[in-house]
């Protein structure tokens, strides 16, 4: 039995597959590591790939426990891959309760792959089951491969001395090598990868190799391999360069790092740690970029006002934080507005209301961006539709809040913040530069003078002779920003604060509409939802339906051409994870007659559950 | 203008900006502008490099009253927007200004932050032991019985002591002065104004409409000669009309006590020598009570520390990584 006897599907049936592949184990299982390898895989075969790695707020919950599961998804494939998959083609599963959590993702007729030695009566109680689910034919239309994959791997590694405890912790290697079999790929990048990790010497780098390859040989020669159907992943040819897959922090820093250094500025960020918003200030501690500094504050509030303070020293300040951090800082963000400087807020919403669900997207903090600060205080919000629009969106928040001195804020979230897709690296050197101009000395100056393209007042830091001046929350004189109690002063520069923020759409490129220019139905959705929704509208598209999509990058000010646009359409559905906020937005603002789907379960949407609900709609 | 003055000199005036002072006729807030316009006249402190960063409050006006940078900010956060600024300038000049209702109750958790981190700024408390700005309620510096709007039967709440926790939090440098004593004040500002890391002031500040006289018992004229010890480095801790009194340390309490060189001029010997590098006599030196022992004015503690302000721009200038080449680090393959 071998190779040579296995079924391979060559994956050619049609122009458009795709393999979801799900890891799950503990916290300490490495499944987040496992499935990075195979995105790899993916990836320098020149996969479109969508990643999810979903994991408890608990950092090591009881091992064996359901609460304790964390899982990362992989979907790679041909064709448009935008979402990370409605369901597993594969679940591996290290435990009883992995397997518990995680067995309803599965698709009919999907392989499961379970240590057998983790399905003991105790391992098989502490996950919640009253029976053993192998064996009361609970997977019945699912394949299965049972290993004993922990006795395996201790076998594997014997040889190099390394203990029960640590002898386990090579399991996942294991367990990546018979994915690799299954998708018909040598271990050679892995080894590699091991090699360049952890020494050529290492014990830990050996260890590891073995058991990948005896995890890859097992498949190979034992009678598993018989009714297993193996997939190719074959080799495409995406647009030539340098690529990495990127997390939507990752490509977030770059971003605002890139927008800074053609802004030829300093940048700071001013944080507080708090899930899912911390790999950013990790990502930007770890980099040691010239002219980039993080500065961890006491907490959310300082994090922002010390944002502040860099931007009026002549920096630019950013804060990042998610929900229940943003909601502290709305009294300094209230001040930006009120003072007029530059500052980037970064939001990677969590499911709320308190403290939610940290560790699962949600877009709540939608009119809370919008409108949460006392006071009418406008501010410019964009979102990223994907982990590499980060980069784009990150520049655009820099340019934007130095041009019009102005706070933006930025709605990324859980599930943004962590998934990964293949990122083209781009020659930045092509990127214009657009260094800041600050107030020089002048006669007559007047902090509040503005200019009258931008309404912009005058950047001034500081340290130059001649100008100085006083700024602060009180209401201040529409051009001395002296303290000013008149009733038509306040008047006139709330009006103005309003106008400026409106002047942003000036810098938004035109709405990109997706599908037909009028139609049936339209629908409007903003930041991470893109992936599923633009997958449905493409399905449905092929099958027929007058169909288009628009994924909102700025939300506020919201783009004046949109009210033309929503004519052209039966239907105006707005689709987002939360209660319907962008669609009560617009149906003040845009579009009365829209309707709403909406989706508040932590969990990104599934394709087939939007295509189930256009088609309804369009009936 | 004196004989040695140039021309060109700025004179406390010079730092006055031009817009009307609002405080309460009699408030000691405009001895204490006056004082600070003042040391800055004293050093020819140059204006482009001063900014005066402020939170809410009577006290928090102040940088409207002046030609220097200014940024009256939100309510307790004022240190938190100096480190923001000195990070990104560490050549600007940063006083932060605030009362004791904004740096003790709201902003306590940057008020012990910033003097942790030992930010290179000055701190001028203001405290009136009371809520000036929203009418008179009481404050965290506030003494227990104090009767105030918001507690008409006296306050059950014991105060809070700024230097004390100031020297929990690390402070480098921590002085006391009286407002109307400018006198003291001025060089006690000026010393803060040298020492490199945060330098907090604690300012005995009367409130006339909310809270009058309530530092009367050691600062009115008749009595302050008794109930004040003005502290100088090196010099013993004298005190008294004739400067017969003295501190001393009770060795059986560990605590300060007053020695009478009158009764007791052999004891001159266990007087204290003030050394403001000696934390633990500092303590001692803040915990004094009021009712039955002098209050300790001028510069009670003093060490050099670094600062965060250098350790950051040290650290940032060290960094030379590009963006480039960190982005094509990890992970990467080419098609």
């Amino acid at each position: 039995m071998g190779h040579s006897s296995s079924k391979i599907n060559e994956n050619n049936v049609e122009d458009d597959w795709s393999n979801t592949v799900r890891f799950a184990g503990d916290s300490g299982d490495g499944m987040q590591l496992t499935g990075g390898r195979l995105t790899f895989e993916a990836a320098i075969s020149g996969m479109g790939l969508a990643t999810f790695p979903d994991y408890p707020a608990e950092i090591r919950a009881p091992a064996g426990t359901t609460f304790g599961i964390s899982s990362f998804q992989v979907r790679f494939g041909e064709g448009l891959i935008a979402s990370s998959g409605d369901h597993a083609d594969i679940l591996v599963a290290m435990n009883p309760a992995a397997l518990k959590v995680n067995i309803k993702e599965v698709i009919p007729g999907g392989l499961i792959i379970i240590d057998s030695s983790s399905f003991t009566d105790r391992g098989i109680k502490k996950a919640g089951y009253d029976e053993n689910p192998l064996t009361n034919n609970s997977l019945s239309g699912l394949q299965l491969i049972s290993a004993d994959i922990s006795h395996l791997t201790i076998e594997a590694v014997k040889e190099f001395g390394l203990g029960n405890k640590d002898g386990l912790r090579c399991r996942n290697m294991w367990t990546l090598g018979l994915i690799l079999w299954i998708f018909s790929k040598s271990v050679n990048e892995t080894t590699n990868w091991l090699e360049g990790k952890f020494g050529k010497d290492s014990i830990l780098t050996k260890a590891n190799i073995a058991a990948l390859n005896a995890g890859h040989s097992y498949a190979e020669n034992t009678e598993v391999s018989e009714d297993i159907i193996r997939k190719v992943i074959p080799i495409t040819k995406p647009t030539p360069g340098k690529w990495k897959a990127i997390t939507g922090a990752e490509s977030l820093a770059f971003g605002l790092t890139i927008g800074a250094n053609k802004a030829k500025i300093n940048m700071t960020l001013c944080s507080y740690p708090i899930t899912p918003a911390s790999p950013i200030m990790h990502y930007l501690a770890n980099y040691q970029l010239e002219g980039i500094g993080i500065f961890q504050a006491e907490d959310e509030i300082a994090a922002c006002c010390s944002a502040i303070g860099v931007s009026y020293a002549g920096g630019l300040g950013v804060t990042s934080s998610s929900g229940p951090g943003i909601s502290l800082k709305a009294e300094a963000i209230g001040l930006a507005v009120s003072v007029e400087l530059p500052l980037i807020i970064i939001n990677s919403q969590r499911a709320g209301p308190s403290t939610g669900l940290p560790t699962r997207a949600e877009q709540s903090d939608l009119m809370q961006a919008i409108y949460g600060r006392h006071g009418e205080a406008p501010l410019v919000v964009l979102a990223p539709k994907s982990p590499s629009h980060c980069f784009e969106i990150g520049q655009q928040a820099v340019r934007i809040a130095i041009k019009y001195m102005t706070p933006v804020m930025i709605l990324s979230d859980a599930y943004l913040t962590n998934a990964s897709e293949p990122w083209l690296i781009p020659d930045t050197s092509k990127i214009k530069e657009s260094p800041v101009s600050f107030g020089k000395t002048q006669e007559n100056y007047m902090p509040f003078e503005r200019d009258p393209k931008t309404l912009a007042r005058k950047w001034v830091k500081p340290g130059t002779e001649g100008m100085e001046h006083r700024i602060g929350g009180l209401e201040k004189d529409s051009l001395t920003g002296n303290i000013s109690y008149d009733p038509d002063n306040h008047a006139s520069m709330t009006d103005l604060r309003k106008q400026k923020v409106q002047k942003v759409q000036k810098e938004l490129s035109d709405i990109v509409i997706t599908g037909p220019k009028n139609g049936d139905i339209l629908i409007i959705g903003w930041g991470s939802t893109n992936g599923p929704i633009s997958e449905a509208q493409n399905t449905l598209s092929k099958s027929g339906m007058k169909i288009a999509h628009i994924q909102l990058s700025c939300l506020w000010p919201l783009a004046e051409s949109l009210k033309n646009i929503v004519t052209q359409y039966n239907h105006i559905v707005i689709v987002e994870m939360n209660d319907g906020q962008l669609f009560n937005l617009l149906r003040v603002e845009i579009a009365p007659n829209a309707k709403s789907i909406t989706q508040v379960s932590g969990k990104p949407f599934r394709v087939v559950d939007l295509i189930e609900k256009f088609k309804t709609l369009n009936k | 203008m004196g004989i040695n003055e140039k021309p060109s000199q700025l004179k406390p005036a010079d730092y006055a900006s031009d817009q009307e002072v609002r405080w309460c006729p009699g408030c000691g807030d405009y001895a204490i502008l006056n004082a600070v316009k003042r040391t800055l006249a004293d050093s020819q402190a140059d204006k482009k490099n001063t900014v005066f960063v402020s939170g809410i409050g009577c006290s928090s006006r102040l940088p409207y009253y002046m030609s220097t940078y200014g940024f009256h900010t939100i309510h307790g956060r004022a240190p938190a927007f100096a480190t923001g600024i000195k990070i990104t300038n560490p050549e600007l000049d940063v006083w932060i200004i605030t009362g004791d209702g904004d740096s003790l109750s709201i902003g306590g958790n940057h008020y012990i932050h910033i003097l942790r981190r030992n930010l290179n700024c000055q701190i001028l408390l203001f405290n009136n032991e009371i809520y000036g700005l929203t009418k008179g309620q009481a404050s965290p510096a506030s003494r227990t019985g104090t009767v105030s709007p918001t507690t008409p039967q006296g306050s059950i709440e014991a105060p809070l002591s700024a230097c004390e926790v100031a020297l929990s939090a690390g402070a480098t440098f921590v002085a006391r002065g009286v407002d109307t004593a400018i006198k003291q004040l001025v060089p006690t500002l000026s010393e803060a104004k040298k020492h490199i890391g945060t330098s907090l002031v604690e300012i005995y500040q009367n409130c006339i409409v909310y809270n009058d006289d309530v530092f009367k018992s050691f600062t009115d004229k008749s009595v302050a000669m008794e109930k004040q010890i003005h502290l100088e480095d090196g010099q013993p801790m004298l005190f008294g009309e004739e400067k017969l009194k003295g501190l001393a340390i009770n060795k059986d309490y560990s605590a300060l006590e007053i020695i009478d060189l009158k009764k007791n001029p052999e004891a001159i010997s266990n007087i204290l020598m003030h050394n403001k590098k000696n934390k633990t006599i500092a303590y001692l030196l803040s915990q004094m009570d009021q009712k039955t022992m002098p209050v300790a004015l001028g510069v009670i503690y003093c060490v050099e520390k670094p600062t965060l302000d250098s350790n950051y721009t040290k650290k940032l200038n060290s960094q030379k990584n590009n963006i480039r080449k960190i982005m094509e680090k990890g992970q990467t393959w080419t098609i």
